[in-house]
Protein backbone atom coordinates (compact mmCIF):
# COMPACT_ATOMS: atom_id res chain seq x y z
CA UNK A 1 0.00 0.00 0.00
CA UNK A 2 1.46 3.37 -1.02
CA UNK A 3 2.24 5.80 1.72
CA UNK A 4 0.27 9.01 2.20
CA UNK A 5 3.13 11.04 0.78
CA UNK A 6 3.27 8.88 -2.38
CA UNK A 7 -0.44 9.32 -2.92
CA UNK A 8 -0.19 13.03 -2.44
CA UNK A 9 2.62 13.21 -4.99
CA UNK A 10 0.64 11.20 -7.48
CA UNK A 11 -2.41 13.40 -7.10
CA UNK A 12 -0.28 16.47 -7.65
CA UNK A 13 1.32 15.02 -10.76
CA UNK A 14 -2.02 13.97 -12.26
CA UNK A 15 -3.34 17.43 -11.52
CA UNK A 16 -0.54 19.08 -13.45
CA UNK A 17 -1.05 16.62 -16.31
CA UNK A 18 -4.69 17.62 -16.36
CA UNK A 19 -3.68 21.26 -16.58
CA UNK A 20 -1.49 20.52 -19.57
CA UNK A 21 -4.08 18.47 -21.44
CA UNK A 22 -6.70 21.11 -20.70
CA UNK A 23 -4.45 23.78 -22.12
CA UNK A 24 -3.70 21.69 -25.18
CA UNK A 25 -7.37 21.14 -25.72
CA UNK A 26 -8.05 24.84 -25.65
CA UNK A 27 -5.18 25.61 -27.99
CA UNK A 28 -6.44 22.91 -30.36
CA UNK A 29 -9.95 24.38 -30.21
CA UNK A 30 -8.65 27.80 -31.20
CA UNK A 31 -6.51 26.35 -33.97
CA UNK A 32 -9.38 24.19 -35.14
CA UNK A 33 -11.50 27.24 -35.80
CA UNK A 34 -8.79 28.79 -37.89
CA UNK A 35 -8.15 25.56 -39.75
CA UNK A 36 -11.85 25.04 -40.36
CA UNK A 37 -12.23 28.56 -41.69
CA UNK A 38 -9.30 28.01 -44.02
CA UNK A 39 -10.77 24.73 -45.24
CA UNK A 40 -14.12 26.36 -45.87
CA UNK A 41 -12.58 29.32 -47.68
CA UNK A 42 -10.87 26.99 -50.10
CA UNK A 43 -13.97 24.99 -50.89
CA UNK A 44 -15.62 27.28 -53.46
CA UNK A 45 -12.41 27.27 -55.47
CA UNK A 46 -11.84 23.55 -55.47
CA UNK A 47 -15.50 22.77 -56.12
CA UNK A 48 -15.78 25.06 -59.14
CA UNK A 49 -12.41 23.92 -60.32
CA UNK A 50 -13.37 20.28 -60.19
CA UNK A 51 -16.69 20.95 -61.90
CA UNK A 52 -15.07 22.74 -64.82
CA UNK A 53 -12.32 20.14 -65.05
CA UNK A 54 -14.84 17.35 -65.08
CA UNK A 55 -16.70 19.04 -67.93
CA UNK A 56 -13.48 19.49 -69.86
CA UNK A 57 -12.36 15.97 -69.16
CA UNK A 58 -15.60 14.64 -70.58
CA UNK A 59 -15.12 16.72 -73.70
CA UNK A 60 -11.52 15.73 -74.30
CA UNK A 61 -11.13 12.59 -72.25
CA UNK A 62 -11.45 9.91 -74.88
CA UNK A 63 -9.59 11.57 -77.69
CA UNK A 64 -6.19 10.30 -78.74
CA UNK A 65 -4.09 13.25 -77.66
CA UNK A 66 -5.48 13.50 -74.14
CA UNK A 67 -2.78 14.66 -71.73
CA UNK A 68 -1.08 11.97 -69.68
CA UNK A 69 -2.18 13.60 -66.44
CA UNK A 70 -5.73 12.79 -67.42
CA UNK A 71 -5.45 9.61 -69.45
CA UNK A 72 -2.61 8.06 -67.48
CA UNK A 73 0.51 6.44 -68.85
CA UNK A 74 -1.36 3.35 -69.91
CA UNK A 75 0.08 1.36 -67.05
CA UNK A 76 -0.41 1.14 -63.32
CA UNK A 77 2.78 -0.68 -62.49
CA UNK A 78 4.48 1.95 -60.38
CA UNK A 79 2.28 3.43 -57.69
CA UNK A 80 3.13 6.53 -55.72
CA UNK A 81 1.52 6.89 -52.33
CA UNK A 82 1.58 10.40 -50.94
CA UNK A 83 0.93 10.08 -47.23
CA UNK A 84 -0.03 13.28 -45.51
CA UNK A 85 0.05 13.36 -41.74
CA UNK A 86 0.74 15.79 -38.95
CA UNK A 87 4.12 16.86 -37.67
CA UNK A 88 3.12 16.24 -34.10
CA UNK A 89 1.43 13.52 -32.15
CA UNK A 90 -0.96 13.59 -29.22
CA UNK A 91 -3.93 13.75 -31.49
CA UNK A 92 -5.64 10.43 -30.93
CA UNK A 93 -5.76 8.03 -33.83
CA UNK A 94 -5.32 10.74 -36.43
CA UNK A 95 -1.85 9.87 -37.66
CA UNK A 96 -2.11 6.13 -37.18
CA UNK A 97 -5.43 5.93 -39.05
CA UNK A 98 -3.93 7.57 -42.12
CA UNK A 99 -0.81 5.46 -41.86
CA UNK A 100 -2.89 2.32 -41.49
CA UNK A 101 -4.92 3.07 -44.60
CA UNK A 102 -1.75 3.73 -46.55
CA UNK A 103 -0.08 0.61 -45.19
CA UNK A 104 -3.00 -1.63 -46.13
CA UNK A 105 -3.11 -0.15 -49.62
CA UNK A 106 0.65 -0.46 -49.98
CA UNK A 107 0.62 -4.09 -48.97
CA UNK A 108 -2.23 -4.86 -51.36
CA UNK A 109 -0.29 -3.28 -54.18
CA UNK A 110 2.89 -5.11 -53.29
CA UNK A 111 0.97 -8.39 -53.14
CA UNK A 112 -0.39 -7.63 -56.62
CA UNK A 113 3.19 -7.32 -57.84
CA UNK A 114 3.23 -3.55 -58.26
CA UNK A 115 6.10 -1.28 -57.39
CA UNK A 116 5.25 1.01 -54.52
CA UNK A 117 6.90 4.35 -53.87
CA UNK A 118 6.08 6.44 -50.86
CA UNK A 119 6.30 10.19 -50.46
CA UNK A 120 5.56 11.40 -46.97
CA UNK A 121 4.33 14.81 -45.96
CA UNK A 122 4.63 15.31 -42.22
CA UNK A 123 6.96 13.51 -39.88
CA UNK A 124 4.50 11.22 -38.12
CA UNK A 125 3.53 9.32 -41.24
CA UNK A 126 7.16 8.79 -42.04
CA UNK A 127 7.84 7.35 -38.62
CA UNK A 128 4.80 5.09 -38.80
CA UNK A 129 5.62 3.68 -42.22
CA UNK A 130 9.38 3.44 -41.86
CA UNK A 131 9.32 -0.17 -40.75
CA UNK A 132 7.13 -1.51 -43.53
CA UNK A 133 8.06 0.75 -46.41
CA UNK A 134 11.42 2.17 -45.39
CA UNK A 135 13.00 1.02 -48.65
CA UNK A 136 10.19 2.50 -50.72
CA UNK A 137 10.56 6.08 -49.51
CA UNK A 138 11.43 8.42 -52.32
CA UNK A 139 11.06 11.69 -50.49
CA UNK A 140 9.78 13.61 -47.56
CA UNK A 141 8.24 17.03 -47.23
CA UNK A 142 8.90 18.71 -43.93
CA UNK A 143 6.08 20.88 -42.68
CA UNK A 144 7.53 21.70 -39.26
CA UNK A 145 8.35 25.25 -40.21
CA UNK A 146 4.95 25.95 -41.70
CA UNK A 147 2.56 27.45 -39.21
CA UNK A 148 -0.23 28.14 -41.61
CA UNK A 149 -0.61 26.11 -44.76
CA UNK A 150 -0.73 28.28 -47.85
CA UNK A 151 -1.38 27.48 -51.48
CA UNK A 152 2.33 28.01 -52.08
CA UNK A 153 3.16 24.97 -49.96
CA UNK A 154 0.73 22.83 -51.90
CA UNK A 155 2.19 24.08 -55.14
CA UNK A 156 5.70 23.17 -54.06
CA UNK A 157 4.61 19.63 -53.30
CA UNK A 158 2.68 19.45 -56.57
CA UNK A 159 5.71 20.62 -58.52
CA UNK A 160 7.83 17.94 -56.93
CA UNK A 161 5.23 15.29 -57.74
CA UNK A 162 4.74 16.54 -61.30
CA UNK A 163 8.44 16.61 -62.07
CA UNK A 164 8.68 13.02 -60.88
CA UNK A 165 5.74 12.17 -63.11
CA UNK A 166 7.41 13.84 -66.07
CA UNK A 167 10.54 11.87 -65.23
CA UNK A 168 8.37 8.75 -65.51
CA UNK A 169 9.08 7.73 -61.96
CA UNK A 170 5.53 6.52 -61.40
CA UNK A 171 2.25 5.85 -63.19
CA UNK A 172 -0.42 6.44 -60.58
CA UNK A 173 -0.39 8.78 -57.60
CA UNK A 174 -2.75 8.58 -54.67
CA UNK A 175 -2.92 10.96 -51.73
CA UNK A 176 -3.79 9.79 -48.24
CA UNK A 177 -5.25 12.27 -45.82
CA UNK A 178 -8.03 12.66 -43.33
CA UNK A 179 -11.29 14.24 -44.38
CA UNK A 180 -12.77 16.50 -41.75
CA UNK A 181 -16.35 15.58 -40.96
CA UNK A 182 -16.70 16.95 -37.46
CA UNK A 183 -14.69 17.32 -34.28
CA UNK A 184 -15.37 13.72 -33.34
CA UNK A 185 -15.18 12.19 -36.77
CA UNK A 186 -12.32 12.39 -39.26
CA UNK A 187 -12.33 9.95 -42.09
CA UNK A 188 -9.04 8.67 -43.49
CA UNK A 189 -9.35 8.96 -47.24
CA UNK A 190 -7.44 7.87 -50.29
CA UNK A 191 -7.81 9.97 -53.41
CA UNK A 192 -6.22 9.32 -56.76
CA UNK A 193 -4.80 12.51 -58.23
CA UNK A 194 -2.74 11.26 -61.16
CA UNK A 195 -4.27 10.38 -63.55
CA UNK A 196 -7.01 12.74 -62.53
CA UNK A 197 -10.18 10.93 -61.61
CA UNK A 198 -13.51 12.68 -61.72
CA UNK A 199 -16.70 11.34 -60.38
CA UNK A 200 -19.25 11.09 -63.11
CA UNK A 201 -21.67 13.20 -61.17
CA UNK A 202 -24.32 15.62 -62.34
CA UNK A 203 -24.13 16.29 -65.99
CA UNK A 204 -24.18 20.05 -65.91
CA UNK A 205 -21.45 20.16 -68.53
CA UNK A 206 -23.72 18.87 -71.23
CA UNK A 207 -26.42 21.47 -70.68
CA UNK A 208 -24.11 24.39 -71.49
CA UNK A 209 -21.84 24.33 -74.47
CA UNK A 210 -18.84 26.47 -73.76
CA UNK A 211 -16.53 28.23 -76.14
CA UNK A 212 -13.00 27.47 -75.15
CA UNK A 213 -10.25 29.98 -75.50
CA UNK A 214 -7.63 28.75 -76.28
CA UNK A 215 -8.59 25.22 -77.31
CA UNK A 216 -9.97 22.62 -74.90
CA UNK A 217 -6.71 20.69 -75.04
CA UNK A 218 -4.62 23.74 -74.25
CA UNK A 219 -6.84 24.71 -71.32
CA UNK A 220 -6.73 21.19 -70.01
CA UNK A 221 -2.97 21.05 -70.32
CA UNK A 222 -2.79 24.30 -68.38
CA UNK A 223 -5.30 23.31 -65.72
CA UNK A 224 -4.36 19.70 -64.97
CA UNK A 225 -1.11 20.55 -63.14
CA UNK A 226 -3.03 23.20 -61.22
CA UNK A 227 -5.62 20.56 -60.42
CA UNK A 228 -2.94 18.47 -58.73
CA UNK A 229 -1.93 21.46 -56.63
CA UNK A 230 -5.56 22.21 -55.81
CA UNK A 231 -6.22 18.63 -54.72
CA UNK A 232 -3.12 18.64 -52.54
CA UNK A 233 -4.03 22.01 -51.10
CA UNK A 234 -7.52 20.97 -50.08
CA UNK A 235 -6.15 17.72 -48.68
CA UNK A 236 -3.65 19.67 -46.59
CA UNK A 237 -6.38 21.94 -45.27
CA UNK A 238 -8.73 19.06 -44.50
CA UNK A 239 -5.83 17.39 -42.77
CA UNK A 240 -5.10 20.51 -40.75
CA UNK A 241 -8.67 20.76 -39.54
CA UNK A 242 -8.82 17.01 -38.84
CA UNK A 243 -5.61 17.09 -36.86
CA UNK A 244 -6.83 19.85 -34.59
CA UNK A 245 -10.24 18.23 -34.24
CA UNK A 246 -8.67 14.90 -33.34
CA UNK A 247 -6.29 16.54 -30.91
CA UNK A 248 -9.12 18.45 -29.32
CA UNK A 249 -11.22 15.37 -28.64
CA UNK A 250 -8.18 13.35 -27.59
CA UNK A 251 -7.19 16.03 -25.11
CA UNK A 252 -10.76 16.37 -23.92
CA UNK A 253 -10.75 12.64 -23.15
CA UNK A 254 -7.38 12.90 -21.47
CA UNK A 255 -8.60 15.76 -19.31
CA UNK A 256 -11.66 13.80 -18.29
CA UNK A 257 -9.60 10.70 -17.52
CA UNK A 258 -7.23 12.77 -15.43
CA UNK A 259 -10.23 14.13 -13.50
CA UNK A 260 -11.50 10.60 -12.84
CA UNK A 261 -8.07 9.52 -11.73
CA UNK A 262 -7.78 12.45 -9.34
CA UNK A 263 -11.16 11.53 -7.84
CA UNK A 264 -10.08 7.92 -7.36
CA UNK A 265 -6.74 8.85 -5.90
CA UNK A 266 -8.33 11.38 -3.56
CA UNK A 267 -10.71 8.74 -2.21
CA UNK A 268 -7.81 6.37 -1.71
CA UNK A 269 -5.81 9.12 -0.04
CA UNK A 270 -8.67 9.93 2.36
CA UNK A 271 -9.17 6.28 3.20
CA UNK A 272 -5.48 5.77 3.91
CA UNK A 273 -5.39 8.87 6.05
CA UNK A 274 -8.44 7.65 7.98
CA UNK A 275 -6.81 4.24 8.40
CA UNK A 276 -3.71 5.87 9.86
CA UNK A 277 -5.81 7.93 12.29
CA UNK A 278 -7.82 4.87 13.32
CA UNK A 279 -4.62 2.96 13.84
CA UNK A 280 -3.17 5.63 16.09
CA UNK A 281 -6.40 5.82 18.10
CA UNK A 282 -6.40 2.05 18.60
CA UNK A 283 -2.83 2.19 19.76
CA UNK A 284 -3.58 4.98 22.26
CA UNK A 285 -6.72 3.28 23.59
CA UNK A 286 -5.16 -0.15 23.94
CA UNK A 287 -2.15 1.49 25.59
CA UNK A 288 -4.47 3.23 28.08
CA UNK A 289 -6.37 -0.01 28.74
CA UNK A 290 -3.20 -1.89 29.50
CA UNK A 291 -2.42 0.41 32.40
CA UNK B 1 -28.79 50.78 -66.80
CA UNK B 2 -26.96 47.78 -68.07
CA UNK B 3 -28.16 44.37 -67.03
CA UNK B 4 -26.28 42.92 -64.12
CA UNK B 5 -25.09 39.39 -63.47
CA UNK B 6 -23.44 37.43 -60.68
CA UNK B 7 -19.68 37.79 -60.46
CA UNK B 8 -17.40 35.68 -58.26
CA UNK B 9 -13.67 35.91 -57.88
CA UNK B 10 -12.08 33.15 -55.84
CA UNK B 11 -8.53 32.11 -55.18
CA UNK B 12 -7.60 28.86 -53.45
CA UNK B 13 -7.18 30.67 -50.17
CA UNK B 14 -10.12 33.04 -50.11
CA UNK B 15 -13.13 34.46 -51.87
CA UNK B 16 -12.24 37.95 -52.99
CA UNK B 17 -15.42 39.16 -54.55
CA UNK B 18 -18.99 38.09 -54.79
CA UNK B 19 -21.26 40.75 -56.26
CA UNK B 20 -23.68 41.84 -58.90
CA UNK B 21 -21.62 43.27 -61.74
CA UNK B 22 -22.49 44.83 -65.05
CA UNK B 23 -19.17 44.41 -66.78
CA UNK B 24 -16.03 42.37 -66.20
CA UNK B 25 -12.78 42.83 -68.07
CA UNK B 26 -10.86 39.59 -68.12
CA UNK B 27 -7.19 39.24 -69.08
CA UNK B 28 -7.56 36.03 -71.11
CA UNK B 29 -4.48 34.26 -72.38
CA UNK B 30 -5.54 34.88 -75.96
CA UNK B 31 -6.37 38.52 -75.27
CA UNK B 32 -8.52 40.68 -73.09
CA UNK B 33 -12.25 40.24 -73.19
CA UNK B 34 -15.09 42.08 -71.57
CA UNK B 35 -17.99 40.01 -70.36
CA UNK B 36 -21.40 41.57 -69.99
CA UNK B 37 -24.74 39.99 -69.26
CA UNK B 38 -25.75 37.24 -71.71
CA UNK B 39 -22.23 36.73 -72.95
CA UNK B 40 -21.83 33.46 -74.84
CA UNK B 41 -20.71 30.68 -72.46
CA UNK B 42 -16.92 30.68 -72.55
CA UNK B 43 -14.06 29.25 -70.61
CA UNK B 44 -10.72 30.94 -70.95
CA UNK B 45 -7.43 30.63 -69.16
CA UNK B 46 -5.89 33.75 -67.66
CA UNK B 47 -2.60 35.46 -68.21
CA UNK B 48 -1.13 37.63 -65.47
CA UNK B 49 -3.07 40.85 -65.67
CA UNK B 50 -5.60 43.27 -64.30
CA UNK B 51 -9.18 42.21 -63.90
CA UNK B 52 -11.66 45.06 -63.73
CA UNK B 53 -15.18 44.67 -62.42
CA UNK B 54 -17.75 47.36 -63.02
CA UNK B 55 -20.73 47.34 -60.72
CA UNK B 56 -23.30 49.75 -59.35
CA UNK B 57 -20.81 51.36 -56.99
CA UNK B 58 -17.96 51.89 -59.46
CA UNK B 59 -15.08 49.74 -60.65
CA UNK B 60 -12.90 47.37 -58.65
CA UNK B 61 -9.59 46.14 -59.94
CA UNK B 62 -7.77 42.97 -59.05
CA UNK B 63 -4.41 41.58 -60.06
CA UNK B 64 -4.76 37.95 -61.10
CA UNK B 65 -2.13 35.36 -61.99
CA UNK B 66 -2.95 31.99 -63.47
CA UNK B 67 -6.23 30.10 -63.43
CA UNK B 68 -9.28 30.51 -65.59
CA UNK B 69 -12.56 32.32 -66.02
CA UNK B 70 -15.88 30.69 -66.66
CA UNK B 71 -18.56 32.75 -68.30
CA UNK B 72 -21.93 31.10 -68.11
CA UNK B 73 -25.01 32.39 -66.36
CA UNK B 74 -22.64 34.56 -64.37
CA UNK B 75 -18.91 35.04 -64.38
CA UNK B 76 -16.69 32.98 -62.12
CA UNK B 77 -13.00 33.68 -62.07
CA UNK B 78 -10.79 31.07 -60.44
CA UNK B 79 -7.39 32.64 -60.13
CA UNK B 80 -4.43 30.82 -58.70
CA UNK B 81 -3.29 34.08 -57.19
CA UNK B 82 -5.53 37.09 -56.88
CA UNK B 83 -5.42 40.27 -54.85
CA UNK B 84 -7.13 43.62 -54.84
CA UNK B 85 -5.15 46.30 -56.62
CA UNK B 86 -4.56 48.16 -53.37
CA UNK B 87 -2.77 45.17 -51.88
CA UNK B 88 -0.22 45.03 -54.66
CA UNK B 89 2.65 47.03 -53.26
CA UNK B 90 6.12 47.20 -54.70
CA UNK B 91 7.17 44.25 -52.51
CA UNK B 92 4.29 42.06 -53.66
CA UNK B 93 4.98 43.00 -57.23
CA UNK B 94 8.68 42.20 -56.86
CA UNK B 95 7.74 38.79 -55.50
CA UNK B 96 5.40 38.14 -58.43
CA UNK B 97 8.02 39.17 -60.91
CA UNK B 98 10.70 37.15 -59.18
CA UNK B 99 8.48 34.10 -59.37
CA UNK B 100 7.79 34.59 -63.06
CA UNK B 101 11.50 35.02 -63.75
CA UNK B 102 12.33 31.91 -61.80
CA UNK B 103 9.71 29.98 -63.74
CA UNK B 104 11.32 31.28 -66.92
CA UNK B 105 14.66 29.80 -65.96
CA UNK B 106 13.31 26.26 -65.62
CA UNK B 107 10.61 26.51 -68.24
CA UNK B 108 10.29 23.99 -71.03
CA UNK B 109 8.41 26.47 -73.20
CA UNK B 110 10.67 29.51 -73.23
CA UNK B 111 8.34 31.68 -75.29
CA UNK B 112 5.42 31.18 -72.98
CA UNK B 113 7.44 31.84 -69.84
CA UNK B 114 8.94 34.97 -71.37
CA UNK B 115 5.44 36.16 -72.18
CA UNK B 116 4.39 35.57 -68.58
CA UNK B 117 7.28 37.73 -67.39
CA UNK B 118 6.34 40.43 -69.89
CA UNK B 119 2.73 40.23 -68.72
CA UNK B 120 3.76 40.74 -65.10
CA UNK B 121 5.92 43.73 -66.08
CA UNK B 122 2.97 45.15 -68.02
CA UNK B 123 0.78 44.83 -64.93
CA UNK B 124 3.43 46.74 -63.01
CA UNK B 125 3.45 49.51 -65.56
CA UNK B 126 -0.29 49.90 -65.31
CA UNK B 127 -0.04 50.10 -61.55
CA UNK B 128 2.88 52.50 -61.70
CA UNK B 129 5.33 50.00 -60.22
CA UNK B 130 8.76 49.62 -61.73
CA UNK B 131 10.35 46.30 -62.53
CA UNK B 132 13.55 46.10 -60.54
CA UNK B 133 16.53 43.81 -60.93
Amino acid sequence: MPSLKDLKNRIESVKSTRKITKAMQMVAAAKLRRAQDAAEMSRPYSERFTAVMAGLARAVGDSEGAPKLLAGTGSDQVQLLIVMTAERGLCGGFNSNIAKLARVRGQELLAAGKTVKVLTVGKKGRDALKRDFGDNFIGHVDMTEIKRVGYEDARRIAQDVLSRFDGEEFDVATIFFSRFESVVSQIPTAQQIIPAAFEAGEDEGTSTLYDYEPSEEAILADLLPRGVATAIFSALLENGASEQGARMSAMDNATRNAGDMIDRLTIEFNRSRQAVITNELIEIISGAEAL
Amino acid sequence: MAQSFQFDLVSPERRLAEMEATEVQIPGSDGDMTAMADHAPTITTLRPGLLAVTHGGGTDEFVVVGGFAEIGGGVTVLAEQAMPRAEVTQEVFDALLGEARKAEENAADVDEAAKAVADVIAVGERLGLAARG
